[in-house]
């Protein structure tokens, strides 16, 4: 019997929880947006260019594929993007239905495992995956294992397409070859309830608004309602950490590492604190932003618009998208760009290419806008057919990249498999500061001292915001 | 021929069990403390200890972890001996109470801590009752970081209700193995309901109760889906750490260490229960 028992539990403890990856919890709505650049002064960089021209007719697909393509073996086209179960249905039952020229399986997962199954498959020199759509940030992690195909050749014939130049530089990964073609871009907005609108503080426009105005508007919904309804996503999986990465530090600081323990820094802090005293508790359980408020636990939000994209959907007269609030150093936000590229020795090159050439044409684009709420990253106007939701969070995007002070901010480049530990110092930075209540000045100390250690032990270079380093990139 | 099959018998039956235990238990576990004891090069190291015991989260993940484990452990134990002798004098529609009992076994933890969620959280259902009744005027923040007794209180409920039931099974097995003579004789002495359940069915239940301690136990070391859902990172236990460190920090190694951490008060704890509840078997009659 007590064998029995001890077997019993043993065989509990091994089938249990440690290093067995679990789905992560509650409502992990919502692709990891990471990172996604544009040179400061680029054009409007995010998004739904401007809507001057007519709605694109569909252009003839370019004759890229080779005819013999689609063979009888499905070609895997592997993603961090589009997780959640509806939009992964979407993107095979919608955005992939006309594709020819190649039988598409898709298949999407978290950066971890998607990354993994790559280099694994490198590594055993059996490749499977056809083609990757992953995050700006996750390609140089597949170029330093010399994982991608280049696909110069491609971009001649991708020629007839209007894709932003910027993001066709940063498919680069800084060398003379392009290792991706761009694919969709995101950001984050600022959503509000129409009921909080009268709250504004006098003279402030929501169009232009500072991180201490949204701490005043916050303050005068609290007094007239009683509740906390400023609200953000710092639940377990929600995307917290990319607000203070890509908004709040370069904001008020201009930078992210080599100011994280700045005075500007602990001005921001001060501020946020202002301004997390009149957020919603619970925010600390939110992961994405829609369901609090469709709920009307919260009036006032910054989230990735994946995440809040459900609340213009099911009630498009009560919300309105702005653009995030603007610090000292200017309106700072954090675009979202995800790349197409092919892993070196696809089995199906002409079908990858295929998937490529089909996925950018303005046409499709339009329709994963429309079906998954990513934007374009070409530069025609966005269709005139676009359901209420989209074209009032489109409106969001662009008021926030036209915006005169918007400047946007890079995520880490070249932190690898460590990006974890890098979103983990400012998840561990926001928890003492906020919701401990730890002296400012200390908690910067220390989270800047690990912040070091690790960039030291990665020697990663700096990144825009950043000045340029020779060396790691280091807090001062 | 027969002298040599029965020498081979027992082991040929034992044989699917001990490969299955190797490969998927052991191997396992061996390979789960070679990632905690080793450094990315190979070499062997404390390091994910020590990264594990200097990060922020580590004292609360302890402390919370072993405060749900004081809270949930004794409460389900009650609650499920209360249910299982419930169900076990037979009462007319006693199969309609198991089958309600049993609801919690068959839904997953993650689903638990999502429906338990939209029950506490501001806009949930129980304000949204609490409001129509009268008895609140604006909602009631169960969930708040800055009241954290009730966010760990709604903890306990969600985690006593949805393993409750494992526990009341187990118990109402072992009830139900009582041979029925015990219950006869004390009636002829004339043993009250609650005598009779002091100091006849609880002696005998001992082994079961032993064994719903420990698997109990063991549940409670894993708890992490419903606190997940329920409170975030604000109250962090041991195996959210493991998985924390594992998925979002893709650290496999400090992760591992958390999973030997959480073995190593397990095997302490099953220990602890028996010396404790060290049963007889003589006395139990039928172990």
């Amino acid at each position: 019997m007590l064998i029995l028992t001890l077997v019993l539990g043993v065989i509990l403890v091994a089938c249990a929880p440690a290093p067995t990856p679990v789905p992560p919890t509650a409502v992990p709505k919502a692709p990891e947006p990471t990172k996604a650049p544009v040179p400061t002064a680029a054009p409007p960089p995010t998004t739904a260019p401007v809507a001057t021209k007519a709605p694109e007719p569909t252009k003839p697909p370019a004759p890229t594929t080779a005819p013999t393509a689609a063979p009888a073996q499905p070609l895997v086209f592997l993603s961090t993007q589009l997780t959640p179960i509806e939009e992964q249905e979407k993107m095979r039952n919608t955005i992939l239905k006309d594709i020819t020229g190649a039988k598409v399986e898709f298949i999407s997962d978290a950066e971890g495992v998607v990354v993994d199954r790559i280099l694994a498959e490198q590594k055993a020199g059996k490749v499977a995956v056809g083609a990757v759509g992953v995050l700006h940030g996750t390609f140089p992690n597949l170029l330093a294992a010399n994982a991608l195909e280049d696909l110069t050749p491609l971009v001649a014939k991708l020629s007839d397409r209007p894709i932003v130049k910027e993001f066709m530089t940063l498919g680069k990964l800084g060398t003379d070859k392009q290792y991706y073609i761009p694919w969709m871009q995101a950001t984050y907005i600022m959503v509000a309830n129409k009921k909080a609108l009268q709250y504004l503080p006098a003279g402030a426009n929501i169009d232009a608004l500072t991180y201490p105005q949204l701490a005043e508007w916050g303050k005068n919904i609290t007094a007239a309602t009683k509740e906390k309804k400023i609200g953000f996503p710092a639940g377990p999986s929600g995307l917290m950490h990319r607000l203070t990465q890509g908004y709040l530090y370069p904001s008020y600081t201009g930078g992210l590492v080599t100011t994280y323990r700045s005075d500007d820094a602990v001005k921001m802090w001060t501020d946020f604190k202002a301004i997390w005293e009149y957020t919603n508790p619970q925010s600390v359980t939110y992961n994405n932003m829609q369901d609090p408020l469709l709920s009307e636990e919260v009036w006032v939000t910054i989230d990735h618009t994946a995440r809040v994209v459900n609340a213009f959907k099911n009630k498009p007269n009560d919300f309105v998208g702005a653009p995030a609030p603007a610090g000292p150093k200017g309106r700072y936000y954090m675009s979202v760009l995800a790349g197409l590229g092919i892993p070196k020795g696809t089995p199906n090159r002409a079908g990858a290419e295929a998937v490529i050439e089909y996925l950018t044409r303005p046409a499709v684009q339009a329709v994963t806008l429309r079906e998954v709420s990513f934007y374009p990253i070409v530069e025609s106007a966005l269709p005139t057919n676009l359901p209420d939701f989209v074209r009032l969070e489109a409106d969001g995007v662009v008021k926030q990249s036209k915006a005169t002070d918007a400047k946007v901010a890079l995520l880490p480049i070249g932190l690898g498999a460590k990006g974890g530990d890098f979103n983990k110092i400012q998840q561990d930075t926001l928890t003492r500061i906020v919701l401990k209540g730890e002296d400012i000045k200390t908690v910067l100390n220390d989270q800047a001292n690990q912040l070091n250690a690790l960039m030291t032990e990665l020697k990663a270079p700096c990144w825009s915001p950043d000045p340029p380093s020779t060396g790691a990139c280091l807090a001062k | 021929m027969r002298a040599k099959l029965e020498s081979v018998l027992p082991y040929s039956l034992l044989a699917p069990t001990l490969i299955f235990v190797t490969l998927l238990i052991v191997i396992p576990i061996l390979q789960a403390f070679l990632l905690a004891f080793q450094a990315p090069d190979g070499s062997l190291t404390l390091a994910n200890f020590q990264k594990m015991a200097s990060d922020t989260s580590f004292a609360d993940a302890l402390k919370f972890t072993f405060l749900l484990l004081l809270f949930i452990v004794p409460a389900q134990v009650v609650l499920a001996l209360v249910m299982a002798l419930l169900i076990h004098t037979r009462f007319k529609g006693h199969t309609f109470f198991l089958y309600i009992y049993a609801i919690p076994l068959a839904i997953s933890d993650l689903a638990a801590g999502i429906a338990w969620l939209s029950i506490f959280t501001e806009r949930g259902y129980l304000n949204s009752i609490l409001n129509q009744l009268g008895i609140l005027e604006r909602p009631f923040l169960f969930l708040s970081y800055q009241n954290l007794p009730a966010m760990f209180g709604t903890i306990v409920i969600a985690e006593s209700w949805r393993a409750t039931a494992i526990v009341m099974t187990i118990l109402l097995a072992g009830l139900q193995v009582i041979p029925r003579d015990y219950f006869e004789a004390a009636d002829v002495f004339g043993a009250t309901t609650l005598k009779r359940t002091l100091f006849v069915v609880l002696p005998l239940l001992r082994p079961s109760l032993q064994n719903a301690l420990i698997i109990r136990t063991i549940f409670a070391f894993q708890t992490f889906a419903v606190v997940f859902a329920l409170a975030g990172r604000v109250i962090p236990v041991m195996a959210g750490e493991s998985y924390n460190w594992y998925v979002a920090n893709r650290n496999p190694g400090v992760a591992a260490a958390y999973a030997v951490l959480v073995l190593i008060f397990t095997v302490l704890a099953t220990w602890v229960y028996f010396r404790v509840l060290k049963t007889n078997p003589a006395e139990a009659g039928y172990d």
